[in-house]
């Protein structure tokens, strides 16, 4: 637009001069005055309507964009306590059917707690805290420095590796003091951990708090009953959350070497925790070390350490991992997001899988929701029965008259 | 006398656009298909159908394969046939030469265009009772049932040409590398412009030096069949030419959420820097603004990605959340990655 503004300020310097001298606009010098006058107006319409036009097609995208973020997922609230936050209402998406979920999380409290550090905020922390912490009942961020607005604790440890058996025993006795009562099993996880919440509440619902037992990825030497890595996060009882603070009160455990994952399971051996078997019915594992390509796909080379370590026998290929998988390690910020977008978003319409898991009996369901319980049974029976003839593509359709609660 | 000037250049302007349907945006983007776009049937609109009329429609939207393949890149060839390939109601490999590792129709041909042409060619005469055709580049990796929703109202009698539409100049194609629907019709037009050396030459493309896709969509123009855009019920495409792990790096890339920003007082609910009211537009902005739930094609993954692409589509999932869907899949037989 500076080329015109520049013509018309000459324009309105010459108004000036022929407005000074008196004189009538005639003749040749108002001739190129309506010529100037033509193409100074041509050219701002152009561009006026350039802008306007450009802007009308940019919301065909963005209005696109905007129905799919209002339309997908209803948001969460969260209460602020302290530094943890309490997860109000459990993430729902708009097309799905939640209810035995949302059971589960009423049942199945669980808290989960993120080793983190002051540098390491920005760069993973906030992605945890952006995708698979969303489906915890609480979460805290467990820092060596107190920072309000993140928000994290601060364990009033120094960051490295040598402190890590430190910060967690901080870290779970914080946990114990102030928030014992808000859930019924403890998660400690890694900021390059993820975990799909939802999965580890079914495993968890075949026992009760009052269990003293914990889960995790199982490793076996140094301990007769085996202890839980833990990179692939590991999860505590609330009775054995109460011997593992009650060891240290007694000082039956203490801070013997920085391996957490070792001598937190050795402190828990002492105090009669039992190790539990988090594999699933088809005794595949759930909690695991490596990211899902690793698992997948990757071959583990004999000679590595993992094989020595891991307490059942390691499956390589598709059989690795459990279909309900709870747990993958060394997850970075983009693989947490698109692990966020394969558990909860992307499917395929209509796919039966081959995995139907059973509804544990540890679940009692209130009298009006068993009605519902009813048909999704009934449902998978059914399935069941309509077994389809190897080889062939065969479509049925199920219209199910579904009362809800 | 300039101002009368400035009004008459202004209407003069205005006419001429207005006369002309002068469009002075040139930078057009890619996505601008106000016309051709095709989107998935919503929960409603399926349950107007009968029993009976959705047994019929189910049975018609079966996928014929066709996949490209080369024996220099054998990994991805072998990827197709152990992941997605086997959701296909038929799935044919067509290669430029034969390899004695892998099976596939050997369609002796190096020239891209004609390669294709050829393919489509064999595909139409043995289609069987199969009436849509999807057309895959080795290195897509698509979610055949996600297709047949999109497609499960749709008449294959109908010319239907989708996927993720793109435009050159005044050309509407299909982007090659999301992968390309043909329905039964569209198919049956375009075997029969083949014929046709004037309007859609075998080897006369290699001289404009332009892609097969183009040629494609410039041969299905003439027989009166246009590109559209395939999209899930919020508009959002389901045909995508990139990487899952691509996508998801556009999109935090596009949505930096500022963490620490000292936004707060201990009175204050907020969650990822954000207000309530902002929560409620945009939760999860990385994953959300990313890609479609129901995404029918990724490009550009590699094999190990392809594995976790199927654990992650057909196994990986969050226990207790269930969606009544219409349609029931089962899995394919002799397969244990899915």
């Amino acid at each position: 637009m500076q080329w015109t503004q520049i013509v018309s300020k000459r324009i309105q310097n010459e108004h000036k001069e022929i407005a000074g001298n008196g004189v009538a606009m005639k003749g040749p010098s108002s001739k190129w005055a309506f010529s100037m006058g033509f193409l100074v107006g041509a050219c701002s319409v152009y561009v006026f309507l350039h802008q306007v036009w450009f802007e009308r097609s940019y919301p065909v995208l963005s209005e696109a964009q905007e129905k799919a973020t209002a339309a997908v997922e209803r948001p969460t609230s969260w209460r602020k306590e302290g530094a943890a936050l309490i997860n109000l209402l459990h993430p729902h998406h708009a097309d799905e059917d939640s209810w035995v979920a949302d059971v589960l999380y009423q049942k199945v409290r669980v808290l989960c707690w993120v080793m983190t550090g002051p540098y390491n905020l920005q760069s993973r922390a906030h992605h945890v805290r952006a995708t698979w912490s969303r489906h915890c009942n609480v979460v805290v961020f467990m820092s060596s420095v107190e920072d309000p607005d993140f928000p994290t604790v601060g364990l009033g440890t120094k960051e490295g590796r040598d402190q890590l058996y430190w910060k967690t025993i901080r870290a779970f006795h914080y946990v114990y003091e102030h928030y014992v009562n808000e859930a019924d099993w403890f998660l400690k996880a890694d900021d390059d951990t993820y975990v799909v919440v939802d999965n580890l509440r079914w495993i968890l619902s075949n026992h009760t708090p009052k269990e003293p037992i914990y889960f995790g990825k199982r490793f076996k030497p140094y301990t007769k009953q085996g202890y839980m890595s833990g990179g692939a996060g590991y999860v505590l009882s609330k009775e054995a959350l109460k011997r593992f603070v009650e060891g240290f009160r007694t000082k039956v455990c203490t801070h013997t070497t920085p391996v957490e994952d070792l001598a937190l399971g050795q402190c828990l051996e002492k105090m009669g925790v039992m190790a539990g078997d988090s594999r699933d019915t088809l005794h595949r594992e759930t909690f695991h070390p490596f990211v899902p390509e690793h698992h997948l796909t990757g071959k583990f080379s004999k000679s590595f350490w993992y094989w020595s370590y891991c307490y059942y026998p390691i499956v390589e290929g598709p059989q690795c991992c459990s279909d309900l998988a709870v747990s993958f390690h060394y997850v970075e910020a983009e693989l947490m997001y698109t692990l966020e977008y394969y558990t909860y978003h992307l499917r395929a319409y209509g796919y039966t899988p081959r995995y139907q898991p059973p509804l544990h009996q540890g679940l009692s369901f209130g009298p009006l929701s068993q009605t519902t319980v009813m048909v999704g049974i009934k449902e998978a029976q059914e399935k069941e029965r309509n077994k389809l003839v190897p080889g062939a593509f065969k479509v049925k359709i199920l219209f199910i008259i579904y009362n809800k609660r | 006398m300039f101002m009368k000037g400035m009004i008459m250049g202004g209407i003069f302007c205005l006419v001429l656009s207005l006369l002309a349907s002068f469009n002075p945006s040139t930078e057009h983007t890619t996505e601008d298909h106000h016309h051709h776009h095709l989107q998935a049937p919503s929960k409603d609109e399926l349950k107007h159908f009968s029993h009976s009329q959705m047994e019929d429609l189910s049975n018609q939207v079966r996928v014929y394969c066709i996949i490209m393949v080369q024996p220099k890149i054998l990994v991805y060839w072998a990827a197709a046939i152990h992941t997605w390939s086997k959701h296909c109601d038929k799935a044919v490999f067509y290669t430029s030469e034969a390899s004695k590792a892998l099976e596939a129709v050997d369609l002796n041909e190096k020239d891209d265009w004609a390669r294709l042409r050829k393919a489509l060619t064999h595909a139409y005469e043995n289609a069987g009772d199969l009436r849509w055709f999807f057309v895959a580049q080795p290195t897509t990796f698509a979610i055949i049932e996600n297709l047949k929703y999109l497609l499960l109202t749709k008449d294959p009698n109908e010319p239907f040409y989708l996927g993720n539409a793109a435009k050159s100049g005044e050309l509407d194609y299909v982007v090659y590398d999301s992968g390309i629907v043909l329905s039964y019709e569209a198919l049956k037009r375009l075997v029969n412009v083949f014929k046709d050396e004037d309007k859609c030459p075998e080897r006369g493309g290699s001289l404009w030096n332009v892609g097969e896709e183009k040629q494609l969509a410039m041969c299905l123009k003439y027989t009166g069949v246009f590109a559209e855009n395939g999209e899930d019920i919020h508009g959002k495409g389901l045909f995508n030419s990139k990487s899952v792990e691509s996508l998801i790096s556009d999109s935090m890339q596009a949505n930096p959420t500022n963490v620490v920003e000292g936004c707060c007082s201990d009175m204050a609910v907020t969650f990822n820097g954000m207000s309530p009211d902002q929560m409620q537009a945009n939760p999860t902005n990385v994953v959300e603004g990313c890609c479609s739930d129901m995404a029918v094609t990724f490009n550009g993954m590699s094999p190990d990605q392809m594995q976790v692409m199927m654990f992650g589509v057909y196994r990986l999932r969050p226990y207790g959340h269930d969606f009544h869907d219409l349609l029931i899949f089962d899995p394919p037989v002799g397969s244990d990655n899915d």
